[in-house]
C-alpha cells in the first residue's frame, strides 16, 4: 500500500512540476482531480455535492468535494455532451431532463467524458437551493453507488426570508454535521470550521473584487474569462489556494485596468449575460460578440458564488450560512432577481442584456421574460433571447443564433448612434 | 443614384432596385439549395427586366439567411433592420412590423424615425413560420396560394393544438380522416400560426399602426386570424414580400 502511495505522490509531484510551467488554473484543477481520484489511497473520503451546496463543512472535515455540475460543464466544453446525453436517453432518461444530470448519470456508468469519469463518492450531499432536479439525480446516484445521501432542504424565498425558514435550515445544518461525523467516523473540529468559513468568505470577497474590475472601461476581462476563472470559487472555496489564486488574478486585472487593456480590443458596447454559459459554444460566442466590438462585461451566473455575502456573519459563518445558502439567486422570486439584474446593469453600465433561455435549467430560465420586461421598463435597454442548452448541442442552431446576435447588435449600434 | 437590396430567405429570394428613394422594380424567385446562386440570379434577372447594367448600381446591401453568401454586395445587414427600414419607407406612420418568413417570424417595434426600438424572433421551433404552412399544404395536398381565400369560407375553424410542426401535421391528417372540411382545417392552421405570432408580438409590446411583411402576408387568412388575436387592424402593403429587399436598398443608399 505504502508503495502505491509513494508512486502516486511522485506522480502528482511530477504533474505539478509539469503544470507549473503551463497554467496555474490547469495545475490546480489537475492536482485537485488527481487527489480526488486517489483519495482512497490517501485514506480520505470523497463527497459529491451540488454546486449551490454548503461545501465548507466538507473542507473542515478533510473530505474532498467533487461537483458533478462542474463535471457537466467540462463535458459540455469538451463537446462530449451529445454522446453522453444520448447514452442517458437510451437508459430511459427523458430529453427534458437537465443535461448536467443526463451526462453525469451516463458518465458514471461508462466512465467516459473528458477525465474518464468522476472519482467514486463515499457520500452525496444535495442542496435543493438551485433546483428540484438535483433531488432525483442524487437519489439515482446514491442508489447506483450505494452510498449515504444527505439532503439539505432550503425553502424557496418568494419574498424575504421568514424566521421559520431560518430555523428550519439552521436545524438541518446540525443534522448535516451529524451525518458527516457518522460517515467519516470522527468529530467535527469547530475551530477548523471557523477557519474554513473565514477562508470561504475571503475567497468570495476576492472573487467579487475580480468581477468588479469589469466596471472599468474597457473591461479588463469578459464574462467568458469569468466562466473560466470561476472553477475555483465553486469547487475549492474555503481553502487557501482559492484566496491565493484570486489575489493574483485581482492584481493582474488591476494592472490591466491601469494600463487600459481591454478583453475586447476595441470595446464599444457592453453587455450583460444571463444564465449558464453555452459551454460547447463559449469560444464561438465570444468571437461573435468581439467581432461587433461588444464585450460581455458581467453575468448573473459567475456572480452567484459571491452573491449572498451580505448575509454572512464573518464571526459566525456556520450559523449565518443557513441564510446565505438559502437566499441564492436561483432560490428567490423573480422581482428580487430583476432587482439584482438592474443593479448589475447600473454597476457595469451595460447597453443591453443577452439572455440564454436554457432548455436544461428551468429555474434559471423561468422568469426571464418578466425580468426582460422589468429591466426594459426601468432602464430602457434592449435584451436578446438565445434559445440553447448549456451542454446538449442538439439544442443549438448556429445560423439562427448568429442572425439574432447580428440583429441585436445592429439595434444597439443604431440606438447608440 | 441607383441602389439595390437582395433578401435571400430560406424559401424565396427577393431583389429590389431604387433610384433616389423611388422603387424602380422588384423580383422574387425560389431560393433552392444554393443561396449564393439565387442571390446572383434574382439580381441579374431584375437588372435585365429593368434594362440596367450592373455597373449602374452604386451600392448593394444583402439581407436574409443567405446574406453572407453573396460576395458582390457592399454590406450584409440582418432582416430586422431591413424590414424596419422598408416598412418605414412604405409608410412612415408605421410603428410595428410583423414579418413571417420561411423559418423565422419576427415582431419589430419602430420609433418615429424608423429605427428599431425592440424586436423579438420566434424560438427555435418552426411553428408559426412559412415552413409550417408549406408542410400543412403538403399534408392537405392543397395549393398554398389558395389557402388564404379558402380559409375565409370556414364556418368553424378546426382546433390544432400541437406546437410541433410534425405533430401538427399528423393532427391535420387525422382531421382529414375524421372528415373535417378542408376550409375549416386551413382556417385552424391559420389560427394556430396567429396564436404563436401574436404571443411574440405581445411579448415585444407592439403598438399600432401595425404592418405585416413577408410572403405569408399575402395570405389573407393568416392576416385575418392575426387581427382577431391581436385586436388591431393590420395593414398589408402590395410590396409585403419584397419589403426586406426594399429596406436593404434604402440602407444601401445611406452607405458612405
Ligand atoms: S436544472 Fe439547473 S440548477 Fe438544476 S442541476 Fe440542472 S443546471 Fe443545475
Amino acid at each position: 500500500m505504502s508503495q502505491v502511495l509513494l508512486y502516486l505522490l511522485a506522480k502528482v509531484k511530477k504533474l505539478i512540476l509539469h503544470f507549473k510551467k503551463q497554467n496555474k488554473m490547469k495545475e490546480i484543477m489537475t492536482v485537485y482531480y488527481m487527489e480526488a481520484k486517489s483519495a482512497r489511497v490517501g485514506g480520505r473520503k470523497v463527497a459529491w455535492i451540488t454546486s449551490g451546496g454548503p461545501v465548507e463543512p466538507l473542507i473542515a472535515m478533510d473530505v474532498i468535494p467533487v461537483y458533478p455540475e462542474n463535471h457537466g460543464a467540462m463535458i459540455g466544453a469538451s463537446k462530449m455532451g451529445v454522446g453522453l446525453c444520448e447514452t442517458a436517453e437510451s437508459m430511459g432518461y427523458s430529453t427534458d431532463l437537465c443535461s448536467y444530470a443526463r451526462s453525469d448519470i451516463a458518465c458514471a456508468t461508462v466512465n467516459g467524458g473528458p477525465i474518464g469519469g468522476l472519482p467514486r463518492p463515499d457520500m452525496l450531499v444535495c442542496c435543493n437551493n438551485i433546483c428540484g432536479t438535483v433531488l432525483k439525480w442524487y437519489e439515482v446516484q446514491a442508489r447506483y453507488f450505494d452510498v449515504p445521501l444527505f439532503i439539505l432542504d432550503t425553502p424557496f424565498c418568494h419574498v424575504g426570508f421568514a424566521q421559520e425558514a431560518k430555523r428550519y435550515v439552521r436545524k438541518q445544518l446540525d443534522e448535516y454535521i451529524n451525518f458527516l461525523e457518522k460517515v467519516c467516523g470522527k468529530k467535527m473540529d469547530h475551530d477548523r470550521m471557523k477557519e474554513v468559513g473565514k477562508l470561504s468568505l475571503e475567497g468570495q470577497r476576492l472573487w467579487q473584487a475580480v468581477l468588479d474590475t469589469t466596471a472599468n472601461r474597457p473591461a479588463p476581462m469578459s464574462a467568458f474569462d469569468a466562466f473560466y476563472h470561476l472553477a475555483l470559487i465553486v469547487t475549492l472555496r474555503g481553502t487557501p489556494v482559492v484566496v491565493e489564486y484570486y489575489t493574483q488574478l485581482l492584481a493582474k486585472m488591476k494592472d490591466r485596468v491601469a494600463k487600459g487593456v481591454g478583453a475586447v480590443p476595441n470595446e464599444k458596447y457592453r453587455l450583460l449575460w444571463d444564465n449558464i454559459p453555452i459551454w460547447p459554444r463559449t469560444r464561438w460566442l465570444s468571437q461573435k460578440f468581439a467581432a461587433h466590438d461588444a464585450c460581455l462585461v458581467a453575468d448573473t451566473y459567475t456572480s452567484a458564488w459571491c452573491g449572498t455575502m451580505k448575509y454572512i456573519d464573518e464571526n459566525n459563518f456556520f450559523d449565518s450560512m443557513a441564510e446565505a445558502y438559502t437566499r441564492i439567486y436561483l432560490n428567490i422570486g423573480v422581482d428580487e432577481m430583476a432587482r439584482i439584474v438592474i443593479g448589475m446593469v447600473d454597476k457595469y453600465r451595460v447597453d443591453g442584456i443577452v439572455m440564454h433561455s436554457n432548455r436544461s435549467c428551468k429555474p434559471y430560465s423561468l422568469g426571464q421574460y418578466d425580468i426582460q420586461r422589468i429591466v426594459e421598463k426601468e432602464r430602457g435597454i434592449p435584451s436578446l433571447m438565445i434559445e440553447a442548452d448549456m451542454v446538449d448541442e442538439r439544442s443549438f442552431s448556429e445560423s439562427q443564433v448568429a442572425t439574432r446576435i447580428d440583429a441585436f447588435m445592429e439595434v444597439i449600434k443604431q440606438r447608440k448612434s | 443614384m441607383l441602389t439595390a437590396g437582395i433578401d435571400i430567405g430560406s424559401i424565396s429570394t427577393k431583389a429590389a432596385v431604387l433610384a433616389d428613394g423611388r422603387l424602380l422594380g422588384s423580383r422574387v424567385i425560389f431560393t433552392g439549395y444554393n443561396s449564393e446562386a439565387a442571390g446572383k440570379k434574382v439580381f441579374e434577372e431584375l437588372l435585365e427586366e429593368l434594362g440596367l447594367l450592373a455597373s449602374a448600381v452604386r451600392r448593394i446591401v444583402s439581407t436574409g439567411y443567405g446574406r453572407s453568401s453573396v460576395k458582390f454586395v457592399d454590406k450584409a445587414v440582418t432582416e430586422i433592420i431591413c424590414h424596419g427600414t422598408g416598412a418605414h419607407f412604405l409608410n412612415p406612420l408605421v410603428r410595428s412590423v410583423i414579418d413571417i418568413g420561411g423559418q423565422d417570424s419576427k415582431a419589430i417595434v419602430l420609433d418615429e424615425h424608423g429605427k428599431v426600438k425592440n424586436f423579438a424572433m420566434n424560438d427555435k421551433c418552426a411553428a408559426g413560420t412559412g415552413r409550417f404552412l408549406e408542410v400543412m399544404a403538403n399534408a392537405l395536398e392543397a395549393d398554398l396560394d389558395g389557402f388564404g381565400e379558402m380559409s375565409l369560407k370556414a364556418d368553424r375553424p378546426a382546433g390544432i393544438s400541437s406546437l410541433c410542426t410534425v405533430f401538427a401535421e399528423s393532427e391535420v391528417i387525422s382531421l382529414i380522416a375524421k372528415g373535417e372540411s378542408r376550409v375549416n382545417i386551413i382556417a385552424g392552421i391559420h389560427e394556430s400560426i396567429a396564436a404563436r405570432v401574436s404571443a411574440l408580438a405581445n411579448r415585444v409590446g407592439i403598438v399600432p399602426p401595425v404592418v405585416m411583411t413577408g410572403g405569408v402576408a399575402k395570405n389573407a387568412g393568416v392576416v385575418k386570424a392575426l387581427e382577431k388575436k391581436l385586436g388591431v387592424p393590420i395593414e398589408v402593403s402590395p410590396f409585403a414580400q419584397v419589403n426586406g429587399a426594399i429596406g436593404a436598398a434604402i440602407i444601401a443608399a445611406g452607405l458612405r
